[in-house]
């Protein structure tokens, strides 16, 4: 199994990658899919924690230095970290179509999806 | 080297190369198909993390929903065709991804994660007895304890789904 900060090193990567595309491209498909990878990034880190961090830590906290016969209630804490992912999963859906939404309805309007030309709000 | 290892730098190199990929290509439909390359990945990343209901999930929304969202929006717009150009911003877009790279890498790598807690009996006692059932120990966690926030979400999407009906609506 590999170590814990590979999982993080790896996820801190594309989360990086994700924030130059979002800063640096023109086209708004383009950041919207930067804006996914940041999402994914940030899943990972939760789920690599959940794996590594919190069982231990959540048994020993709450249930005393020797494994607890409660090994039900810690393993519910260790899974809190896979229910995190789930709820970001669905906002990033939710995120992501009304998202796209808008870039529909501005290409209906103004024909154009280069977020440096739509810039109503500037004057 | 355990076959994990191994799974895990075949990923780690797939995931980043691909994510590079989405950032860089040219041809913006060739970005996306990039982008279900990486969600692919990251489900990979899930399943040696002992996570594969919600591999599963990601394969099924991010690999097979939100990419045909994206393909669908990228097909109807016409400037698709002007490629996935740099805005001025991108020197400055470059230098903060890779300062916060760095910054993030040096978090990681200089914190004191207490590995004398990870892959222990107790952890593995806890994880079989969490992990051995993964998707209905969820289902239960969810209908239990996250009954609100998961409630929340339905309405959350219900709402999302009637504002992108109304948004592109022809008028």
């Amino acid at each position: 199994m590999p170590p814990l900060e590979h999982f993080l090193l790896v996820a801190a990567a594309i989360f990086s990658i994700g924030l130059y595309g979002a800063l640096s491209r023109k086209n708004i498909i383009t950041v919207f899919m930067s804006v996914e990878l940041m999402f994914n990034a940030v899943n990972l880190t939760a789920i690599a924690f959940a794996k590594f961090l919190v069982p231990v830590w959540s048994n020993r906290f709450l249930f005393g230095p020797e494994l607890s016969e409660s090994v039900r209630a810690a393993g519910d804490i260790a899974l809190s970290g896979q229910v995190l992912a789930i709820f970001i999963i669905a906002v990033a859906a939710a995120e992501i179509a009304l998202g796209l939404a808008i870039v529909i309805a501005i290409y209906r309007n103004r024909e154009t999806i280069d977020i440096t030309d739509v810039a109503l709000m500037k004057k | 080297m355990s076959v994990l290892t191994v799974a895990f730098w075949v990923l780690a190199v797939w995931g980043i190369a691909s994510a590079l990929m989405v950032v860089h290509t040219k041809d913006i439909f060739r970005a996306a198909l990039f982008l279900v390359s990486t969600f692919i990945a990251v489900a990979g990343f899930f399943v040696i993390l002992g996570a594969e209901f919600l591999a599963v999930v990601q394969v099924l929304v991010y690999a097979g929903g939100i990419s045909v969202l994206i393909i669908f929006a990228v097909m109807f717009t016409r400037e698709v065709a002007q490629g996935n150009q740099p805005n001025r911003y991108y020197g400055i877009g470059l230098l903060l991804g890779a300062a916060l790279f760095l910054v993030l890498a040096f978090t990681v790598v200089s914190t004191n994660w207490f590995p004398e807690f990870h892959n222990t009996e107790e952890a593995d006692a806890i994880a079989r007895g969490a992990f051995s059932d993964s998707s209905g120990g969820l289902g239960a966690l969810l209908r239990e304890k996250f009954i609100l926030p998961f409630e929340l979400t339905a309405i959350l999407l219900l709402a999302v789904l009637v504002g992108a009906v109304a948004l592109v609506k022809e008028r």
